[in-house]
């Protein structure tokens, strides 16, 4: 890097902010807009320099949607709040369940193993839609539909394979004799599990756990056909912008800034341990 | 009193879709209190089983284990009372190396100044003073094998195990090493088992040695008796070095004996006075054996067995000769330097006292003398 000419540095910057700009324009586009109203949206050719407003953010958290045909309600904040119950519980269920199960795959071989492991990968392969007509049936019938725990979980149809084989595949990478040694010392194996394998596993088990809050941060379907309106996620409450006197552009922008905003947040948090533990492959020596 | 016992131990792996591997048979074992014992083997002879299924991490298929008393083959690993340095090394990651070597000291709830002495002593005796507060990512191979080697001597256990304890060491450290551990082993009564596929760790650490090969035990013996009188054809072959010279011969009934000859070249009689009643016996039933004589108990330049020499190195302190005699390759060691060029005639003594005679088993019919 030192050694490389001005020239080569220039262009190298110049590269860098053209993918930069390439990659970030949709984002700061949607972020300019949200803090203008429609008509200075519609406006062609559209303007960098515009006066701001917050009448979008407002406009959201009071619930009421001014439009040209009259006064919407809309419950987006309602919304954001069920996004934010319904991908963590989902994800902190799947991490219950699917940490162990990865460890068990990774360390024991048993009848069946692999096809259960496959199986649970599987459920990914499924076009979702196949999935829920099956199964709204069954969930109206079970008095499932329109219930967090009925959403929750059929998002582990997303969130479990995923953790499932992400931290398998961690749990493979630590050598077992490090349990070993820490049982011969004194502990149990449930002991080593909990105070070796999983710290050990920790950025896997962040980044698989990121990665399916993500997924089910932006599921639409199985939310759209199987919650009602108290129950809906952002994802499904954004189709509420799209009103008889014409799409809110603005809000939609301010909304996709809030709902980007908790997915953003804890990938800064997670991202600390994702960078924690990738010494751990050392321990191979 | 034995410290450790184990009594028919077999291990059969099983997986699915492929053929059972029996790595461990029928495996008798007593280690006395104190004793340090060498698992010694090449790959895949069931050694490193052997100590695994002590330590705990595999169960035994058939057979028991018991340790000072204590039929532990089936408690868990915590309670067996075992100290283990891994193969590959496995400290904890987060841990310094201080605190990797203190860890089951601390579990066990030692007072911490007691807990810091017994650590620095350890540190001390295995040269890793200096990187005590280091992580485990951040040092040498060598240096984690030490640290491995550290945490498990460090402990109270009734048992020592050591998988290929010192692999990864310089020669010079590890000569070191073998010299203080088996002291300190020797003075605190520890008893120990370690996994080696190197004849001179095991020698040089080893009260007795246990030859593994295919997954049963040839002989368990010291290092003394494994050369002397070795119980096998594999353990004639694979303890000492050069291995030794092996002739096949045939038997025939002499006056005073026996009379053992190899093709045409070689013939070695055996007074029938001198052997005891069942190799007698033996021997006049087996019309062909195998004879065995270390390389260092042949004699260069005397002797009437004419050999052509293939090679001839000077190794510092001994001459190793390599001869071609009608086609069967002997090598003699000798102290001091011999004047003989490849392609050159030399003569080679070969005694019948030296001899060690195999049945068509392998078993041992009749040892070398004096040994």
């Amino acid at each position: 890097m030192e050694h490389s000419s001005l020239a080569g540095r220039i262009f190298r910057g110049v590269a860098l902010t053209l993918i930069l700009i390439f990659f970030m324009f949709p984002i700061v586009w949607i972020f300019l807009m949200s803090f203008q109203t429609n008509e200075q949206i519609l406006r062609i050719p559209p303007r960098i320099l515009f006066e701001p407003t917050l009448a979008n953010y407002e406009a959201l958290i009071s619930g009421q949607l001014r439009t040209a045909a009259g006064n919407l309600q809309i419950s987006f904040m309602r919304n954001l709040f069920n996004s934010v119950v319904l991908s963590s519980a989902a994800v902190l269920l799947a991490l219950l369940l699917g940490v162990p199960a990865a460890y068990a795959f990774a360390r024991f071989k048993f009848r069946l193993g692999e096809s259960i492991a496959f199986t649970l990968l599987s459920f990914r392969f499924a076009p979702p839609l196949l999935v829920l007509l099956p199964l709204s049936l069954y969930y109206q019938e079970l008095g499932l539909n329109d219930t967090y725990f009925g959403i929750v979980w059929v998002y582990q149809l997303i969130a479990l394979p995923l953790i499932l084989w992400i931290v398998r595949g961690y749990f493979e990478d630590i050598s077992p004799d490090i349990e070993h040694a820490y049982r011969l010392a004194g502990h149990s194996w449930r002991e080593a599990f909990t105070r070796i394998a999983v710290p050990l596993a920790g950025p896997g088990i962040a980044a698989a756990g990121l990665l399916s809050f993500i997924f089910c941060w932006n599921n639409f379907v199985f939310a759209l056909i199987l919650a009602s309106a108290d129950k809906q996620p952002v994802t499904v409450g954004a189709l509420a912008f799209v009103t008889a006197s014409g799409i809110q552009y603005g809000q939609i922008a301010a909304a996709i800034v809030l709902s980007v905003t908790p997915t953003l947040l804890l990938a800064l948090y997670a991202q600390r341990y994702l960078v924690e533990g990738l010494s751990l492959g050392a321990v191979k020596g | 009193m034995d410290m450790l016992e184990l009594r028919g131990i077999d291990k059969v792996y099983r997986s699915r879709g492929k053929e059972p591997v029996h790595a461990v048979r029928a495996l008798d074992m007593a280690v006395e209190k104190g004793e340090i014992v060498a698992l010694l083997g090449s790959s895949g002879c069931g050694k490193t089983s052997t100590l695994r299924m002590i330590a705990g991490f595999e169960d035994v298929s058939a057979g028991s284990i018991a340790l000072g008393g204590r039929r532990i083959h089936e408690l868990p690993p915590a309670r067996r009372k075992v100290a283990m340095a891994f193969e590959g090394y496995s400290l904890y990651p987060p841990l310094t190396v201080r605190e990797n070597i203190a860890f089951a000291l601390k579990s066990a709830q030692l007072p911490r100044a007691e807990v810091t002495r017994r650590v620095d002593e350890i540190a001390r005796l295995v040269e890793i003073e200096d990187i005590l507060d280091s992580y485990p990512r951040a040092i040498s191979g060598g240096q984690q094998q030490r640290v491995s080697l550290a945490r498990a001597l460090v402990r109270d256990a009734d048992l020592y195990l050591l998988d290929e304890p010192m692999g990864q060491l310089e020669p010079q450290l590890r000569a070191v090493l073998r010299g203080r551990i088996k002291s300190l082993l020797a003075e605190r009564g520890m008893t120990a088992i370690f996994v080696t596929h190197d004849q001179t760790e095991a020698s040089a650490l080893a009260d007795r040695i246990a030859v593994m090969e295919g997954g049963v035990l040839q002989q368990f013996a010291s290092e003394k008796e494994l050369k002397g009188r070795p119980a096998n054809l594999f353990v004639a072959s694979f303890i000492g070095e050069p291995p030794m010279n092996l002739l096949d011969a045939e038997v025939m009934r002499s006056d005073s004996g026996f009379r053992l000859s190899v093709g045409t070249d070689m013939r070695f009689d055996i007074a029938g006075a001198g052997l005891d009643v069942e190799a007698a016996k033996t021997l006049a039933a087996t019309p062909q054996v195998r004879i065995g004589i270390r390389p260092q108990k042949i004699v260069v330049g005397t002797g009437d067995v004419r050999v052509k020499v293939v090679s001839n190195q000077w190794l510092g302190d001994q001459s190793h000769v390599a001869g071609d005699c009608g086609g069967r390759m002997l090598i003699a060691v000798t102290p001091g330097r011999v004047a003989a060029r490849p392609g050159e005639i030399v003569s080679f003594a070969l005694e019948p006292r030296h001899l060690h005679i195999f049945g068509g088993d392998g078993t041992c019919i009749r040892h070398a003398e004096g040994a």
